[in-house]
C-alpha cells in the first residue's frame, strides 16, 4: 500500500470503514436477540426503599427462602456489613431462584459465578435477579463490591440438593 | 518557543512519575497478597490493609499519574505544534500549584488511611472531606489547562486566519474539550453531594445518584487518558519510526467522534445497578458500540502509518514491515508494544460493554485484567515511551541507558502477558476484584492454581518499573549533557488539505456532544435528582 497518491488512500480508508461499521452493528443485533429473545437481561428499575427502614418494608420484614410455586423459589435477602441474611439458600436441583435484595448500609454486590446472578445492592434501591440451578452442589454467594475492612468475609452459599 | 513550556512540562511530569512510583510499589503488595504472601503485617503502620494499599494504588496511578502527565505533555505538544508560546505562563503556574495543592490535600487522608474508599469512592463509604476537596481542586486545575489551551489557540488563529490548525494542536484541543464536558458529572458529585456531606452540612447521601454522576465522568476519563497516547501514536511515532502518518483526515474524524461519543455512554458501567431501566442501559450499549468505530479507525490508521515506516526502511510483503520497525529505539518499541496489547484491551472492552454479557465479568478480576491492558499498558507504557525522548529533551541530557530502557519495555510487555490474561481467567472463574483474596472466607480451588501467576507477573512488572525509574532519575541528573534535536511532527501521506473544512469547526461538534449527553443522561439524571431523598448517613468502616 506504499503510495503517495491520496486517491488510493481514500480506497483503503473505505475498505476499512465499511466493515468497521458492520461489525459493531452485527454484534449489537446479536445482543438484542439474547436479551429480549432468550430473556437474559440485566438489572432494571424495581423501585426505591428507605435504606434506614429496610426492616419495615413488606419485602424484607422476614428475610428468607420460600417456595412460591412448584420449582420456583423466592429469596428475600438483605446485605449489610459484613453478611447476607439469609446466608444459606437450600433448593432442590432444577429450581429457579428469584432473588429480591437490598442493602442496609453501604454498596454491596450479589454475585453467584456462572449463574447470571450479578447485581449491585445499593442502599435505597431494590435489586432483582433470577437463575436456574440444575446441578447439585454448593455455590458461593459473593459480595463483589468493596464494603470496608472485612469485605472479603461477606459471603453465603446456595446448596442445590439432588432430587430423590 | 520559550523555556516556560519546558519547565511547566518538566514540573508536571516529575509529579506524575513520583505518583507512578507510589502506585507501582503498592501494586506489588497486592500482587504478592494474591499469590499468598502475607505482606501486610510487615508493612504496618504505613500500609494498614489490603484496601488501604488498593486505594493508594488506584488513586496514584489512575488519577494522579495520568492527570499530571497529561497536563504536562498536552500543553507542551500544543505549544510546539502551533510554534507559539502558551497564552499565559502565569496561568500555567497557577494551574500547576492548584493541582499540587489538591494533590497534597487529598494525599494526606489517603496515606493516613482516612480515605480508604478506592479511586471510585462510592458513597455511603465516607472519606475525610479533604480527600474530596483535594480531588476537586485537581479537576479545577484541568479546567484551567483547557482555558490556557483555548487562549493559546485563539491567539494563533488571529495571527494565522487562513491556516489549518495543525493535527497535534487540533487533537490537544479535542482532548481537553472532551474532558471538560465529561468532568461536569464528577464536579457535580463532589460539589453537590460529597463535599457538603463529608463536612456535615447535609445529613445523608444517595448511592445511585452518586454512582450515576461518577460514571458520567468515569468512562470518558479513560479517553482523557487514551487520547494523549493517541496524539503520540498519530503525530509523533510515525516520524520516530521513519514513516508518515497515513491519513490526516481520518485522524481528525476519529478525534471528532471521540469528542461527541465519549461521554454519553457511562451507564455501561452500571448495567448491574438497580434503579435504572434496561432501555437506558441498552441506549448506552449502542453508543458504546458507536465509540468503538473511531477506535477501529485509529487502529487502522496507526497501523498503516507504521507500515509506511517499515516499507521506507526496506520491507517488502504483507508482514515483514513490522519487524523492520526501529525496535532498538525504546520510545518506539514501548509504544508499538503498547498498541499490540491495546488491541486485546479493546476486544475485552467490547465484551464488558456487551449489556447482558457484562453479568459474566462485572466486578470480577476480569475487569482488573482489562484495566491493566488499557490504562496499565496502552496508556502507561506509551507515556513511558514518550518520556524516553521527552525527559532527555527537557533535561538537555542524553538518555542514561538505551539498553536498560529496552529491557524495561520488554519486561513490561512480558510481565503484562502473564499478569493480565491470568486475571481475565480468574474473573471468568468467578473471582471478585478489589478483594483481599489471600483472606477470603470462600476460596475456590479453581482460583488457587492461578494465583501464583498474578504474583509472578506483578513482580516482573515491578522489576520493569524499577529499571524505568532508575533510568529516568539518572537521565534527569547525571547523564551526559547533550542538546536534543528539535521536536518534529509526522508528515501525512494524505494531508490536512484532504479533510473537509467543516471537520475543524468547533460549534456544531460541541453542540452535538451536548445534545447526545442530554438525550443519554438527561431523563435519568433529572429523575434521580428530583426524586431522591438523601437518606444514607455514611460509614467509615476500614
Amino acid at each position: 500500500m506504499a503510495t503517495d497518491r491520496p486517491s488510493t488512500v481514500y480506497l483503503w480508508e473505505l475498505a476499512w470503514i465499511l466493515p468497521s461499521i458492520a461489525l459493531p452493528v452485527g454484534m449489537l443485533a446479536a445482543l438484542a436477540v439474547t436479551a429480549f429473545g432468550a430473556g437474559i437481561n440485566v438489572a432494571g428499575d424495581r423501585g426505591r426503599i428507605d435504606p434506614t427502614k429496610v426492616a419495615e418494608h413488606a419485602l424484607f420484614k422476614e428475610p428468607g427462602v420460600a417456595e412460591i410455586a412448584p420449582g420456583q423459589y423466592e429469596v428475600r435477602m438483605t446485605g449489610q456489613i459484613w453478611a447476607f441474611v439469609p446466608n444459606e439458600v437450600r433448593v432442590p436441583a432444577g429450581s429457579t431462584v428469584h432473588f429480591w435484595a437490598t442493602s442496609k448500609d453501604l454498596v454491596h454486590g450479589l454475585f453467584v459465578p456462572r449463574h447470571n446472578v450479578n447485581v449491585m445492592l445499593l442502599p435505597g434501591q431494590i435489586s432483582h435477579a433470577q437463575a436456574r440451578f440444575d446441578t447439585p452442589g454448593e455455590y458461593p454467594i459473593i459480595c463483589h463490591e468493596y464494603c470496608g475492612i472485612a469485605h472479603h468475609t461477606m459471603a453465603g452459599k446456595i446448596i442445590v440438593e439432588a432430587r430423590r | 518557543m520559550t523555556r516556560v513550556e519546558q519547565r511547566l512540562a518538566a514540573a508536571n511530569v516529575a509529579v506524575a512519575l513520583v505518583a507512578l512510583f507510589g502506585g507501582v510499589v503498592t501494586g506489588l503488595f497486592q500482587a504478592l497478597e494474591y499469590a499468598g504472601v502475607e505482606i501486610y503485617p510487615s508493612l504496618a503502620p504505613a500500609i494498614r490493609s489490603h484496601y488501604h494499599s488498593v486505594s493508594i494504588h488506584g488513586v496514584l496511578n489512575a488519577l494522579v499519574f495520568t492527570t499530571f502527565f497529561i497536563c504536562g505533555f498536552v500543553p507542551f505538544i500544543l505549544s510546539r505544534s502551533l510554534q507559539a508560546p502558551l497564552a499565559s505562563a502565569r496561568l500555567g503556574w497557577v494551574t500547576f500549584w492548584v493541582m499540587v495543592a489538591g494533590l497534597v490535600l487529598a494525599g494526606i487522608p489517603l496515606v493516613g488511611n482516612a480515605a480508604t474508599v478506592m479511586f471510585t469512592f462510592y458513597p455511603p463509604l465516607k472519606a475525610h472531606w479533604a480527600f474530596y476537596i483535594g480531588l476537586t481542586l485537581v479537576v479545577v486545575g484541568t479546567w484551567l489547562v483547557t482555558l490556557n489551551l483555548v487562549l493559546t489557540w485563539r491567539a494563533w488563529r488571529a495571527r494565522n486566519p487562513d491556516r489549518r490548525t495543525p493535527l497535534a494542536a487540533f487533537m490537544s484541543l479535542v482532548t481537553f474539550a472532551m474532558w471538560t464536558i465529561a468532568s461536569l458529572g464528577l464536579a457535580a458529585e463532589m460539589l453537590v453531594l460529597l463535599i457538603p456531606w463529608s463536612l456535615g452540612l447535609v445529613g445523608g447521601t444517595d448511592a445511585l445518584l452518586a454512582r450515576t454522576l461518577f460514571w458520567f465522568t468515569g468512562h470518558p476519563i479513560v479517553y482523557f487518558w487514551l487520547l494523549p497516547a493517541y496524539i503520540s501514536w498519530y503525530t509523533l511515532v510515525p516520524r520516530q519510526a521513519g514513516g508518515k502518518l497515513f491519513s490526516d483526515p481520518m485522524a481528525r474524524t476519529s478525534f471528532i467522534l471521540f469528542l461527541i461519543l465519549s461521554t454519553p455512554i457511562g451507564i455501561h458501567h452500571q448495567y448491574t445497578d438497580p434503579g435504572i431501566h434496561q432501555g437506558w442501559k441498552l441506549l448506552h450499549a449502542l453508543l458504546t458500540f458507536a465509540v468503538f468505530f473511531p477506535s477501529l479507525l485509529t487502529f487502522f490508521n496507526v497501523t498503516a502509518s507504521l507500515e509506511t515506516a517499515g516499507r521506507a526502511r526496506g520491507a517488502r510483503g504483507w508482514i515483514s514491515w513490522f519487524g523492520k520497525l526501529p525496535w532498538t529505539d525504546p520510545s518506539v518499541a514501548a509504544q508499538v508494544l503498547a498498541m499490540v496489547l491495546f488491541a486485546f484491551g479493546g476486544v475485552g472492552g467490547l465484551i464488558n460493554a456487551s449489556f447482558n454479557v457484562n453479568m459474566v465479568v462485572h466486578n470480577t478480576a476480569y475487569i482488573v485484567g482489562h484495566l491493566h491492558l488499557t490504562v496499565g499498558t496502552a496508556v502507561a507504557l506509551t507515556f513511558m515511551g514518550i518520556t524516553y525522548w521527552l525527559v532527555p529533551h527537557l533535561a538537555g541530557r542524553a538518555l542514561w541507558s538505551r539498553g536498560v530502557a529496552l529491557v524495561q519495555v520488554w519486561l513490561w510487555f512480558g510481565g503484562m502477558l502473564l499478569f493480565s490474561p491470568t486475571l481475565h481467567e480468574l474473573g471468568l472463574r468467578g473471582m471478585p476484584r478489589r478483594t483481599d483474596i489471600g483472606h477470603v472466607s470462600y476460596m475456590q480451588p479453581q482460583w488457587k492454581s492461578l494465583l501464583p501467576l498474578v504474583g509472578i507477573g506483578g513482580a516482573i512488572l515491578f522489576a520493569s518499573a524499577v529499571l524505568y525509574f532508575l533510568n529516568m532519575a539518572l537521565t534527569a541528573t547525571v547523564s551526559r549533557r547533550a542538546p536534543q534535536p528539535a521536536l518534529e511532527f509526522a508528515e501525512a501521506v494524505s494531508g490536512p488539505d484532504h479533510a473537509p473544512a467543516f471537520v475543524d469547526r468547533w460549534r456544531p461538534w460541541l453542540a452535538l456532544a451536548f445534545i447526545l449527553v442530554a438525550i443519554a443522561y438527561g431523563p435519568t439524571l433529572i429523575r434521580l435528582a428530583t426524586t431522591t431523598p438523601l437518606t444514607s448517613p455514611g460509614l467509615r468502616v476500614w
